[in-house]
C-alpha cells in the first residue's frame, strides 16, 4: 500500500514539474483571440480607432480595454462580429452607421499637392504632382485619413454607388412567414 | 401515351399551372419593322462587358461588330440595324433594380444592309472553327441564362461530353418563342443541332419538347428524319422541364450532383433558339441580332409572338402589337422566374424570351399569411429542398442556417411560392438570402485585398526609408573617404616623416 501511495505520488510530482516548466517556457504569449479579432478588422491600419494600427486596437479588444464600437470603417457590420466573438452585449442604436463609404475628389477643386495619396493606407489615391488625384474605388477603404489632410476640401466620403452587380434583392416585407 | 406510360413518366416535383401559351403561340410570326434607333447594351450576357470598338459618327452595317468581347467568359455585340452610332451611354437595364448600364445607341438608316461572311459547308473545317464562329458571332444561352456558348462548347469538348441535350421545354406560362422557332424554323434548329454536337463532339442529340407543343414535335420530327442522330423527345409538359438539371434527368435518367456542372455527367445542354442562332453565325456568318420575342399578356391586345432586332426599345415593341390598357406590371421572361421591370423604356437584349405586360388581376400579389407547415412546398420544390425551413431561417435573420439547409442548390423556379396556400413570398426570401450571402462573400474578398494592399504600402514604404538610409549611409561612406583622400596625403608624409 505504501508502495503504490509512493509511487502515484512520485509520479504525480514528476508530471506536475514538467507541466510546470512546460507552462513556463512553451507559453503562448500573446492571446490567441488577438489575432482572430485582428482578421475581423478592416486592417487598413487607419488609425482612427486611437491605436496604431489594426494589430494594437485587437490587443486592446482582447483585453477588453476598448469597445466594439471602436472601428469607424467597419461600421455596424464589424461592431456586431466583434460582439459575438468576444460574447459582450452591444448597443448599437448610438453607433452612427452611414454604411460603407468611400472616398471622392471633386477634381474642381484639387490642386494636385499629394498629401492624401501618402496617407492613403492601401495606395487608393493616383495622381502626381499639380494633377487632379483620383480615387481607386475598388482599393479604399473608407478610412477617410485623405480627408482630414485635404488643404481645399477637394476629398470628401459618399456612400459606395450600388451596381448591377452589387444589388441585391431586399428582404420580402410580410408579417408572417 | 399510354396509362402505364403516363405513370412512370410523370415527374413526382414541380407545379403544373394554366400555361396561357395560347392562342399567342399559334398566331403566325410577326416581324418588326426596323426601328429608328436602338440601344445595344455592352452586357447581355453573364460575364464580362463587352468593349466599344466604334466611335460617335461613325456608319455601321448590321451584323458590324461594334463592341469586342473582354475577358475569357463574354461575348461581342453587333450592330442589329445599319445606321450612325450617334451615342456611347447609359440606359436602364433590364433588372429589377432599374439601375442603368452601358449601350450604344444607333440611328437606323433604314436600308438593314447586312455584312454576313457565309461559310458553305462547316463540317469540313475542324470542330474549333465552329465554336470559333459560335464565340465570333455572340452566340449566347438564349434560354434566359445568356451563358456565352462558345465557352461551353470549349467545356464540352474538354470533358468529353457524348449527348447533347436540345432544351425544347420552354416550360414558363405565357412564353412561346421556342415554340415558334421549332414550328417554323425546325430546319435551322436541327442544322445548329449537328454543328453543335460537331462542334462539343458529341454522338447524339436529344431534342426534350414539352407535350403540350404537338406542332413543333411534329415540324421537328420531319426536320430530324434525315439524321437518325437526332432523336425528338416529347416530354411531360410540367414546370420547371425547362431547367436543366431537370430536364437531364428526364431524359437520361442521370442527375447531376450539387456541386457539379451539367457536362460533368457527360451532357450538355443547349436551348432551341441558341441552336438556331449557331446555325446562323455558324453557317450564314450571321452574328446574333435579332431573335423572336413572345409578347403576351392580359394588357395586350393581340399576343403573339414577334421577330425584333436586338436593342429595340420595349415600348416601341408594345405599341406594334398593341395594348388594350395601361399594363399593371411589366415582366421580362416568364411569369415565374422572369425580372419585373419599372417601365418600358428598356431595350430587348439577347436572353429576353418574353415580354409580358399583365392587367390588374393578373398582376395581383395576395397577401402573405403564416406558414401552416403543410409541406406542399417540399413536393413541389424540383431541387428536393425544404423550402419552409429555409424560409423561416431567412425571416429571422439566420442566412447561415438557411444555408446548412443547401440554399446555393435553390433554382429559384418558384414553384413553392406557387403552390404555398398562405401565399408566403418564399422565393423572395431565398433571392435575398443568396444576394446577401453573396455580397457578404464579395465583402470577406475586399478585406483580403484591403490588407493586402495595406501590407504591400508598408513594405513598400520600409523599403524606401531602408534604401534612403542605405543611400545617405553610403553618401556619408563617400564623404568620409573623399576626407580622408584629401587629409591623406599629409598623414602618410607624417608617417613617412615618422618611420624616416
Amino acid at each position: 500500500m505504501l508502495m503504490s501511495v509512493g509511487s502515484l505520488a512520485a509520479m504525480g510530482l514528476a508530471l506536475g514539474s514538467v507541466l510546470g516548466v512546460a507552462s513556463r517556457y512553451l507559453a503562448v504569449e500573446e492571446n490567441p483571440i488577438e489575432a482572430e479579432l485582428q482578421a475581423m478588422l478592416p486592417g487598413s491600419q487607419c488609425g482612427q480607432c486611437g491605436y496604431v494600427g489594426c494589430a494594437q486596437a485587437a490587443a486592446a479588444l482582447a483585453k477588453g480595454e476598448a469597445p466594439v464600437t471602436l472601428c469607424p470603417p467597419g461600421g455596424k457590420a464589424t461592431a456586431e462580429a466583434l460582439a459575438a466573438k468576444l460574447g459582450v452585449k452591444v448597443d448599437l442604436s448610438k453607433v452612427a452607421d452611414t454604411g460603407p463609404q468611400i472616398a471622392e475628389v471633386t477634381e474642381e477643386i484639387c490642386i494636385g499637392c499629394c498629401r492624401c495619396m501618402k496617407v492613403c493606407p492601401t495606395d487608393a489615391i493616383i495622381g502626381a504632382a499639380k494633377q487632379i488625384h483620383n480615387v481607386i474605388r475598388e482599393a479604399c477603404t473608407g478610412c477617410s485619413s485623405c480627408v482630414d489632410v485635404c488643404p481645399t476640401e477637394a476629398l470628401g466620403m459618399m456612400p459606395i454607388p450600388v451596381t448591377l452587380q452589387h444589388w441585391t434583392w431586399p428582404k420580402p416585407a410580410s408579417a408572417h412567414a | 401515351m399510354g396509362f402505364l406510360d403516363r405513370f412512370l413518366n410523370k415527374p413526382s416535383w414541380g407545379v403544373h399551372p394554366d400555361d396561357h401559351k395560347r392562342p399567342g403561340a399559334d398566331v403566325p410570326l410577326r416581324v418588326l419593322p426596323t426601328p429608328e434607333r436602338v440601344y445595344m447594351p455592352l452586357s447581355q450576357h453573364v460575364g464580362g462587358a463587352a468593349r466599344p470598338i466604334v466611335l460617335v459618327g461613325q456608319k455601321v452595317l448590321k451584323g458590324q461588330l461594334i463592341a469586342e468581347a473582354q475577358g475569357n467568359i463574354s461575348a461581342p455585340i453587333h450592330a442589329s440595324v445599319s445606321g450612325t452610332v450617334t451615342a456611347i451611354g447609359d440606359v436602364t437595364a433590364p433588372h429589377p433594380s432599374g439601375l442603368p448600364f452601358k449601350a450604344i445607341t444607333i440611328d437606323s438608316d433604314g436600308l438593314d444592309r447586312w455584312v454576313a461572311n457565309p461559310l458553305a459547308d462547316p463540317f469540313s473545317v475542324a470542330p474549333e472553327e465552329v465554336a470559333r464562329r459560335a464565340a465570333l458571332g455572340g452566340v449566347v444561352g438564349l434560354g434566359g441564362a445568356t451563358f456565352p456558348s462558345a465557352v461551353k462548347f470549349a467545356l464540352g469538348k474538354r470533358l468529353k461530353v457524348s449527348t447533347l441535350i436540345v432544351n425544347g421545354g420552354e416550360c414558363e406560362p405565357y412564353l412561346s418563342s421556342d415554340d415558334r422557332i421549332m414550328r417554323d424554323f425546325a430546319d435551322q434548329v436541327v442544322d445548329g443541332a449537328r454543328l453543335v454536337m460537331y462542334a462539343i463532339g458529341a454522338s447524339e442529340a436529344l431534342v426534350g419538347i414539352e407535350d403540350n407543343k404537338p406542332e413543333a414535335i411534329a415540324a421537328m420530327r420531319k426536320a430530324a428524319e434525315p439524321y437518325p442522330e437526332v432523336k425528338i423527345r416529347p416530354v411531360p409538359a410540367r414546370y420547371p422541364m425547362g431547367s436543366d438539371k431537370q430536364l437531364i434527368q428526364t431524359l437520361t435518367g442521370k442527375e447531376v450532383p450539387s456541386d457539379a456542372r451539367a457536362a460533368e455527367v457527360g451532357v450538355l445542354v443547349h436551348n432551341v433558339s441558341t441552336c438556331a442562332a449557331v446555325h446562323k453565325a455558324v453557317r450564314l456568318g450571321q452574328p446574333l441580332v435579332e431573335r423572336i420575342v413572345t409578347i403576351n399578356g392580359g394588357a395586350i391586345a393581340n399576343p403573339g409572338n414577334v421577330f425584333v432586332p436586338l436593342g429595340t426599345m420595349i415600348g416601341e415593341v408594345l405599341a406594334f402589337v398593341g395594348l388594350k390598357e395601361a399594363p399593371s406590371r411589366l415582366i421580362l421572361g416568364g411569369p415565374m422566374m422572369g425580372t419585373p421591370l419599372l417601365h418600358d423604356r428598356i431595350p430587348i437584349v439577347k436572353g429576353a424570351s418574353g415580354i409580358l405586360a399583365f392587367n390588374a388581376a393578373e398582376a395581383m400579389v395576395p397577401e402573405a399569411g403564416p406558414c401552416i407547415r403543410c409541406g406542399s412546398c417540399t413536393k413541389a420544390c424540383p431541387m428536393g429542398l425544404l423550402p419552409l425551413e429555409m424560409a423561416a431561417r431567412i425571416k429571422v435573420g439566420d442566412l447561415e442556417g438557411a444555408e446548412a439547409y443547401a440554399l446555393q442548390d435553390c433554382i429559384s423556379c418558384g414553384c413553392c411560392a406557387y403552390v404555398c396556400p398562405s401565399h408566403i413570398p418564399l422565393v423572395q426570401y431565398f433571392s435575398h438570402a443568396k444576394g446577401e450571402l453573396t455580397a457578404a462573400e464579395r465583402t470577406k474578398l475586399r478585406t483580403e485585398a484591403t490588407k493586402r494592399l495595406a501590407e504591400a504600402k508598408a513594405a513598400r514604404i520600409e523599403r524606401e526609408n531602408r534604401e534612403k538610409a542605405e543611400a545617405a549611409a553610403r553618401r556619408k561612406a563617400e564623404r568620409d573617404a573623399a576626407k580622408a583622400a584629401t587629409a591623406a596625403p599629409p598623414v602618410t608624409t607624417e608617417k613617412q616623416g615618422v618611420s624616416a
